[in-house]
């Protein structure tokens, strides 16, 4: 719903990358801070790049290269709440360069080993948003998978036009992530057990959901219905693409309804909400799988931080909004670590196969490998 | 007929007294129609005051008004269409309540957490036929509009909404649903307790329900929170009402960063009755008086009342099976280009 369009997002956040107070190697304000008051910290960041930026642009020189093309950023002004929420947003793409910021706890990160921890912070335990590849082949078995609905493309039915033609962002999407689309769909297997897995990649617009993306999710759940397959789907999402205009708010039930099918002919279902999720598609088929799991420290909610703040007027409680949070207030089944994930997801699919354990189940990656 | 209508007119109070009309700047496009209403409204005071027979000059006045209303409102644009939806002498659900039904037992609360105001439920019976009328409830005064939250529901509204959904189906009435929010709420608590949850669960439900769902959007359909008690077997939206994935404000502010091009996201997220019907969103348009629902409020209420009657008059025949499965693939189907999508053909 509240989607901000995350290619825009990007360039301006781009822009403010190119500019923060922190020089390398010296430490930057918040990473002096304690991993325990991440949260904190991560006001704080907010508050120092605020401050940062009306120190003008020459401030320091950036930490690492940021994404480049920036060519139709305008200065303008930001608010506290803005520069908040673009921090929470940030570093999606992981842009090039030996060291980044975690985006949680501020500590400086190398980034290699950030990558063979599973983009999962060392510091913090903050884990990063996934590229959906990335995220197929950690989750998979190796060369199980096989996309499926790939050639189902988005059609402009609105003619949306805003700063640039609704289409030319969706191509440009399409070269950076070479992706079809937002959702990645296809069969694979998760420690020798076969699923349908639907994968949303927040890094091509924001994982918004317009009709290819519900279409998809939709197609997803038939097939696992067909196949009598359990169907596990990742969410990261600013929610509906408002590009397509009230056509994407009707993927909402669009996705329910053929998980309302899916459920009422013996499916199963589950949904891992990673960071971030929200929107319309925390309020349509991730919230109404039978299994609802996240990764710790995930954005997940209905309306995104920045809008509440903007109405409320007033700062956010910490963790607010965060799966720990959400896991307290009962809103979420279990939270699971990235390294957990495959071992987790194969015992949980197990219980999708009714009471009576039988031999040929397979007990851990150890009795698969 | 036209001149009932006229003589329904609550704009020339409204305009007099200004209080409460609720004029932004949206609606500058009404001016120089409130100024012949206006002028009308002086001229037939004098003449009872003067007992003078100017009743060909209130006759001219009067055709100039039609003609005034009726241009302007045959090009009205979308970001327009918006302010007359949110007009605050547009009837609400409350004043659909008073005025359509003959008997009405309002029930409260989600037996959970608490009475969402911003949700109204309540057993309703209106010429003979018995349903279960749900609707987002906006209020007219500021007080009421306080205390309903302006129409923004939290979780235990759409919950509430679902227990008395659930007790329509138990009892086998249909359900009417009145469409008017600028959205859910987006807040500390509604987050805390689950929002989009509650909206899914909605949905999901919804897509269940063994009794007609007739939805009406009667203002504001603002996107998830619109959706929340928005699915149905048929989907009517009245003419100058709008449906929205986002508010055109929110749209303007994230990907113009403009708040200067609202009425240009107005109209590329094609939010009006007769676009969605083009989309197949919707299925049909309810038309409004001349100069929309707040200039002639008893007359668009008494047009609803009739399709009401005329919609459930035709789902109460269908079998349950018939209408959930056809429910099911209305949604499935929604916005789709025949052959554009592939189809799970495997076994």
């Amino acid at each position: 719903m509240r989607n901000p369009d995350p290619a825009k997002t990007e360039r301006a956040e781009s822009a403010r990358e190119a500019k923060p107070a922190e020089p390398q190697g010296a430490p930057p304000q918040v990473s002096a801070r304690s991993a325990a008051e991440a949260r904190e910290a991560l006001r704080a960041a907010a508050r120092a790049e605020h401050a940062a930026q009306h120190q003008g642009p020459n401030a320091g020189a950036a930490p690492e290269p940021a994404g480049g093309e920036a060519p139709e950023v305008r200065p303008q002004e930001t608010t506290l709440s803005e520069t908040r929420f673009a921090r929470l947003r940030k570093k999606k793409d992981m842009p090039e360069g030996l060291w980044l910021k975690c985006e949680s706890c501020g500590q400086m990160i190398y980034r290699k080993e950030l990558e063979e921890k599973g983009r999962v912070c060392p510091a913090c335990e903050f884990h990063f948003t996934l590229p959906g590849r990335e995220r197929i082949a950690m989750v998979l078995d190796p060369d199980s998978w096989q996309e499926r609905f790939a050639d189902v493309r988005t059609v402009d039915r609105l003619k949306f036009h805003d700063q640039v033609p609704y289409l030319d962002k969706v191509r440009k999407a399409e070269l950076r992530t070479g992706q079809s689309e937002a959702l990645l769909c296809g069969t694979g297997a998760i420690e020798g057990r076969p699923v349908v897995l639907a994968v949303l990649d927040f890094s091509f617009l924001g994982g918004s959901m317009g009709e290819v993306v519900g279409e998809k999710i939709a197609l997803a759940a038939e097939l696992a219905a067909a196949r009598k397959l359990p169907l596990v789907i990742f969410t990261s999402s600013g929610g509906a693409r408002m590009h397509e205009g009230v056509l994407s708010l009707m993927q909402m039930a669009k996705t329910c309804s053929a998980l309302a099918e899916l459920a009422d002919k013996g499916g199963y279902s589950i949904c891992v909400m990673c960071h971030p999720t929200t929107g319309g598609v925390t309020a349509s088929f991730a919230s109404v799988c039978d299994l609802t799991l996240a990764e710790p420290g995930a954005l997940i909610g209905f309306a995104g931080p920045r809008v509440i703040a903007t109405t409320l007027k007033q700062e956010l409680p910490a963790g607010f909004q965060r799966a720990e949070f959400l896991l307290a207030k009962g809103q979420i089944d279990v939270i699971v670590r990235r390294a957990d994930m495959r071992g987790t997801l194969a015992r949980l699919l197990d219980y999708g196969r009714g009471p009576r354990v039988k031999h040929d189940v397979r007990r851990g990656r150890a009795a698969k490998e | 007929m036209k001149d009932k209508r006229k003589s329904d007119s609550r704009a020339t109070s409204t305009s007099g007294s200004g209080a409460g009309s609720g004029l932004g700047g949206g609606m500058a496009f009404e001016h120089p129609i409130q100024e012949l209403e206006a002028q009308l409204a002086e001229l037939e005071a004098l003449s009872l005051r003067t007992r003078l027979d100017i009743s060909s000059e209130v006759e001219a006045l009067k055709v100039r008004l039609r003609s005034a209303i009726e241009d302007t409102y045959k090009g009205l644009s979308a970001w327009e269409t918006v302010n007359v939806a949110r007009h605050a002498d547009r009837p609400v659900a409350g004043d659909y309540i008073q005025h359509i039904l003959d008997d009405w037992v309002e029930l409260h609360g989600d037996k959970a957490y608490a009475d969402d105001h911003a949700i109204v439920t309540g057993l309703a019976t209106m010429d003979g036929l018995r349903f279960m009328l749900i609707g987002h409830r906006k209020g007219k005064t500021t007080k009421e509009r306080l205390a309903c939250n302006f129409g923004c529901a939290h979780p235990e509204g759409y919950r509430k909404a679902l227990r008395k959904m659930k007790l329509a189906e138990r009892l086998g009435l249909p359900i009417v649903c009145l469409v008017n929010t600028p959205g859910a709420y987006p807040g500390i608590g509604a987050e805390e307790r689950g929002q989009a949850q509650a909206i899914a669960e909605n949905i999901l439900e919804m897509l269940s329900l063994r009794v007609p769902i007739l939805v009406i959007v009667i203002g504001e359909g603002g996107s998830g929170g619109a959706l929340g008690i928005g699915v149905g077997d048929r989907v009517l939206m009245l003419q100058y009402s709008y449906y929205s994935v986002i508010s055109p404000e929110g749209c303007a502010a994230i990907l113009w960063k403009d708040a200067e091009r609202t009425a240009d996201a107005a109209a590329y997220l094609k939010l009006t009755a007769d676009e969605l019907l083009k989309l197949k969103v919707i299925d049909a348009v309810i038309p409004e008086p001349p100069g929309g629902a707040h200039r002639a409020p008893t007359v668009t209420m008494d047009e609803v009342r009739r399709t009401i009657q005329r919609e459930l008059d035709l789902l109460v025949r269908v079998p349950a099976e018939t209408l959930v499965a056809e429910r099911r693939r209305r949604y499935r189907q929604m916005g789709v280009i025949p052959g554009r999508f592939p189809q799970v053909q495997e076994a």
